[in-house]
């Protein structure tokens, strides 16, 4: 079914977040699950053996098209972008939250052994973390656990793809 | 005994201590405490000497090093059958947890980030969401209300003349005629309970009523954000029925 194909690589060039598979359903309607999921493995492939620009990825439970990591100079020059956005300490603590979720303030600052206040407001507003609810002990405090952003920005399809600690300890040995 | 200092920003006093036992190439299950704790000082008095911002938590840790390197010369008077915790155990599961989550901080760095290393498409919004968003309406406090009456009252002509007025308007009166509109309108913004050019009395009026109402869960008060419309919706339904009966 051509059709689909066509469908299914407008969707994704027209969209400004990744597109799961039941969101591309709901839009196209009558499309088995089945089909979308072959048109979007076909799609990725084309433009992998393309070798163009971008690339189909999968990312956050969805697909995005997204530049090539090796062509990456060419877009900060055209930007002028400044290399790096998350700090040591932003990345220390969102590192802590990822693996602990749900999480409360005092145990990152107990991991950390610093009070992470300032770096955790700044996760915050960048949308990378979001209060998930209360804890159901005295004083009630706020559980954090990280967002679909996360996800879209760290280029993972889910929390699973991120390596264990353990795993991360042997790579280091 | 010259030691070499670093005086890169450590992220908090466990990677200081990390660094340091990593320097030494200390193994991390048995630290020397004398020694780190030394090391430990000196780099706090350095940065305490460049004017380095302290915080609180370097010296909690350094009170903790002093503190175990002086239990672990005392003499253990406890039973030797029984296995006494090493007094460095506590110490040594926060540097293993810290190291670990300072691992994976390192390799969350290196995957390919979106804004960083790969870039996706940047969607205009559609003209449509711009234009026609949609209001959500969020229940209010009186403060709210009370800010919207100094906007209000901010926003009118001070008047030098002074003038006598014969007109008296009664709260009763203004709790009426609110509950009067409102039966008909169902909703009604604070501004069209002023009507046009309100004098500064009717806005006090008004909002003495308002509180009133409110106070008496006659009316609820909502706004679409902030700076939003405020909005005044009857709280019960029956009301309805009564002011009209009462005309």
């Amino acid at each position: 079914m051509e059709d689909l194909k066509a469908i299914i690589e407008t969707l994704l060039f027209a969209s400004d977040v990744p597109l799961g598979v039941d969101r591309i359903r709901d839009i196209v309607g009558e499309a088995e699950r089945a089909d979308i999921v072959r048109v979007l493995a076909d799609l990725r492939q084309e433009y992998g053996e393309r070798r163009g620009g971008f690339e189909l990825c999968e990312v956050a439970s969805g697909w995005q098209f997204r530049t090539r990591p090796d062509l990456s100079p060419w877009i900060k020059k055209m930007k002028g972008l400044k290399p790096s956005m998350l700090s040591p300490a932003a990345l220390e603590t969102l590192a802590v939250i990822a693996y602990r979720q749900p999480v409360v303030k005092a145990d990152i600052d107990r991991v950390r052994g610093v009070d992470v206040s300032g770096t955790l407001r700044g996760l915050l507003d960048k949308k990378l973390v979001r209060m998930l609810g209360r804890k159901d002990v005295p004083g009630k405090p706020i559980m954090y656990g990280t967002t679909r952003k996360f996800l879209e920005v760290f280029n993972l399809k889910d929390l699973s793809e991120l390596p264990t600690l353990r795993e991360l300890k042997e790579l280091q040995e | 005994m010259g030691y070499e200092i670093k005086l890169d920003i450590f992220e908090g006093p466990l990677d200081l201590l990390l660094y340091l036992i990593r320097k030494n190439e200390i193994d991390i299950y048995n630290i020397p405490m004398a020694v780190i704790t030394d090391q430990y000082l000196q780099h706090l008095e350095v940065m305490k000497s460049l004017n380095l911002d302290l915080a609180g938590e370097y010296l909690v840790m350094a009170s903790t090093l002093v503190h175990i390197k002086s239990r672990m010369l005392l003499p253990t008077e406890t039973d030797p059958e029984e296995d006494e915790e090493d007094p460095r155990a506590d110490l040594v599961r926060q540097l293993l947890e810290y190291q670990a989550f300072k691992e994976a901080a390192l390799n969350l760095d290196r995957r390919l980030l979106l804004g960083r290393d790969v870039f996706k498409r940047e969607v205009q919004p559609e003209l449509e969401t711009l234009s026609g968003e949609e209001e959500e309406l969020v229940e209010i406090s009186v403060f709210e209300l009370v800010e919207a009456f100094q906007r209000m009252a901010a926003g009118l002509p001070r008047e030098e003349i002074m003038e006598i007025e014969t007109e008296k308007l009664s709260l009763s009166d203004m709790i009426n005629e609110i509950m009067e509109k409102l039966s008909e309108a169902k909703d009604l913004s604070f501004m069209d309970l002023l009507g046009e050019s309100p004098t500064r009395k009717k806005i006090i009026y008004t909002l003495l009523a308002l509180l009133e109402l409110m106070k008496i869960r006659l009316v609820r008060a909502f706004q679409s954000g902030p700076f939003g419309p405020i909005r005044i919706f009857p709280a019960v339904e029956e009301w309805n029925g009564r002011s009209q009966g009462d005309h």
